[in-house]
């Protein structure tokens, strides 16, 4: 049984980041998608909390939610210039999530800087329920 | 699904193959790659078929690959009063595209140099993940320069005359409208001006090769007139404030798609009317990045000609430092073709596929109005890129489009685990091909054995007639975000 995560899949959409995330709740499902963005664009443990930034997305359905909530991220990332690794997420309501991330700015002298990520795409994007886990698959396009 | 063979370079994918397609798709392809074709290819291209107002085929050029919603390599074109507009027909990276720069030097006297040329370029060039550029902007400049394109470089001394005449359609897309562009696409974009970005993104110094079956004569019409002679191409497009422009409008695309009563297999499809306040909306905020990427190109352009006057202590004029051209290969455009006896004004969709007119085409400048237009083509950053010229046949088969790179086989993930950035740029160095890069392991994602073999995808559009070589521009030195 496959564990709360997330795995980055390489024989999907060829110039493009794809990857499988799963969560016990929602809401550990969108950090884990957030976890893989991040290793996208630099090692994730190199990611110190030094700054904390929040945000509210909101979305009709579970898959609106996540795209914007990826999408809010991309957009920090280049409009702060940060690398992000610390994500607390909480359902104000059914449709709006807020987030509260940590991580730092980007230092190329310290993070290992890989391939930069423009957006989260819709391609195939579904959540849903496999034994107690919610399972995800996205593709970044990079 | 069955491929009907059309001739030698064309398959057809008949509209009973899926429920839903309005018309054909064709795929340009030789018989080893449509061999070696992905399947994924083929369900893509079948679901662009089924878009509403499409006209003829849904095709897709010898490079493509699996994208999202449409394949990359995928042409389209829909009437404007009864088609859609479709983001992701055109892709996140609105104009991403190529630009071709020639010189008077010798590969002889540069190659002494191409460290010092390359650490400059690095130097004046910003890439990768988190860079800045150095156009300083409020929002009113940012305004007019996304309204102006490569005209409001002219003003602003970042470039010469004749770059305005040679970049596709002027570097200006008419109907560019900045109130349909988002503050948030506004702060993604402002300080990104003149910056290389990341991924396939490059910047490389070549020579000038001849294939036997290059034309020698438009060669040297085009600026390039011997073996070894110069050239600089620059592949990127409108960085954050494209990708931003994309995102937003994909997702209100959900609502006028419930709206319009559009139905599509994948919701990367999403489309509005283009006739549509929401069709034409994106449409003229897709002018304003696809705008903003021509500038950007332009003033990485002004920085590589500062670059080589620090280096060879002359001026860029002094040593011919003229564009050869610039092209979009990730757009829509309004054009004209004759459908079933009739001029008809269609939305054409390029992602991942070079505008490749034939001779005559009133849209080109005087320069390449009796040759057709320049194509440029990039390949991998391990191997060739080319320079072909457009052609009547490409009016006739495929709304004037050919093919835009190699086309990549391998996911990036893949080919990071076959091998490491490091030995990679050991293997290119010795190989004759100096590299600059922020990123070790993104350089290792774009090795050549990700790419299809660009010699077999340049050959298959020269053969079928749809663009004819030119020139083959073989890497000496790659500057990659």
């Amino acid at each position: 049984m496959p564990e709360s995560g997330f795995t980055i899949i390489d024989d999907g959409a060829f110039a493009d980041f794809e990857f499988e995330a799963r969560g016990k709740r929602i809401e550990d499902l969108f950090v884990n998608c957030a976890r893989a963005l991040f290793t996208a664009l630099t090692d994730l443990d190199s990611i110190r909390p030094i700054l904390s930034i929040e945000f509210t997305v909101e979305g009709t359905t579970n898959e609106d939610l996540l795209f914007a909530f990826l999408s809010e991220l991309i957009f920090i990332k280049d409009t702060r210039k940060v690398f992000l690794g610390e994500f607390l997420l909480k359902f104000e309501t059914d449709n709006r999530l807020y987030c509260l991330c940590r991580g730092e700015s980007i230092d190329r002298e310290r993070h290992v800087i890989k391939t930069d990520v423009k957006a989260a795409t819709y391609h195939k994007l579904k959540i849903s329920k496999s034994g107690d886990l919610y399972v995800t698959r996205v593709i970044l396009d990079l | 699904m069955e491929k009907i063979r059309i001739d030698d370079y064309t398959w057809e994918i008949p509209r009973e193959a899926k429920p839903g397609m309005k018309v054909p798709a064709r795929l340009i392809a030789s018989q080893k790659i449509i061999d070696e074709l992905d399947q994924g290819v083929i369900d893509q291209i079948t679901n662009v078929a089924c878009l509403p107002g499409i006209r003829r085929y849904a095709l897709c050029m010898p490079d493509g690959h699996r994208g999202y919603g449409f394949p990359i390599g995928g042409v389209a074109a829909f009437g404007v009063d009864d088609g859609i507009i479709s983001p992701g027909g055109i892709g996140f990276d609105i104009n991403c595209g190529v630009r071709l720069i020639r010189t008077n030097l010798k590969a002889d006297e540069v190659v002494p140099k191409l460290r010092q040329l390359i650490d400059t370029i690095f130097k004046l060039v910003p890439s990768g993940v988190g860079s800045t550029g150095i156009v300083k902007l409020n929002n009113r400049e940012f305004d007019q320069l996304m309204s102006e394109g490569v005209s409001w470089c002219r003003e602003k001394g970042y470039a010469w005359e004749s770059d305005v005449e040679l970049t596709e359609q002027r570097g200006r897309i008419p109907g560019a409208d900045p109130q349909f562009v988002s503050a948030k696409a506004r702060e993604r974009g402002f300080d990104q001006v003149g910056t290389l970005g990341s991924g396939n993104h490059y910047l490389e110094i070549q020579k000038a090769e001849f294939d036997p079956e290059c034309d020698r004569k438009v060669a040297v019409a085009m600026g390039i007139s011997e073996p070894g002679q110069i050239t600089i191409m620059v592949h990127c497009g409108s960085r954050g404030f494209g990708h931003q422009i994309g995102t937003d409008y994909l997702q209100s695309f959900g609502a006028a798609m419930k709206k319009y009563g559009i139905q599509t297999n994948d919701r990367e499809l999403a489309c509005a009317p283009f006739k549509s306040p929401e069709g034409q909306a994106y449409y003229g905020a897709m002018a304003c990045a696809a705008n903003t990427a021509f500038v950007n190109r332009q003033v990485i352009t002004h920085r590589i000609r500062e670059a080589f006057a620090a280096v060879f202590g002359r001026n860029a004029e002094d040593m011919g430092m003229h564009l050869i051209y610039d092209v979009a290969h990730n757009i829509a455009k309004i054009e004209e073709y004759e459908i079933d006896g009739e001029l008809q004004k269609l939305v054409v969709h390029r992602k991942g596929a070079t505008r490749a007119f034939g001779p005559g085409s009133p849209d080109l400048p005087d320069k390449y109005k009796q040759i057709g237009q320049p194509v440029l083509v990039g390949g991998s950053m391990q191997t060739e890129s080319y320079l072909l010229v457009g052609t009547a046949r490409a009016n006739e088969l495929t709304f004037a489009s050919t093919l835009h790179g190699a086309g990549r086989t391998m996911s990036r993930a893949a080919a990071m685990k076959k091998i490491h950035g490091a030995r990679l740029r050991e293997e290119m160095e010795k190989q004759g091909i100096m590299i600059r890069t922020v990123s070790l392991k993104g350089l290792a994602e774009e090795a050549g054995f990700a790419y299809k073999n660009v010699e077999s995808v340049v050959s298959t559009v020269h053969n079928l007639g749809i663009s004819r070589k030119v020139a083959r521009l073989k890497p000496l030195a790659n500057i990659k975000g």
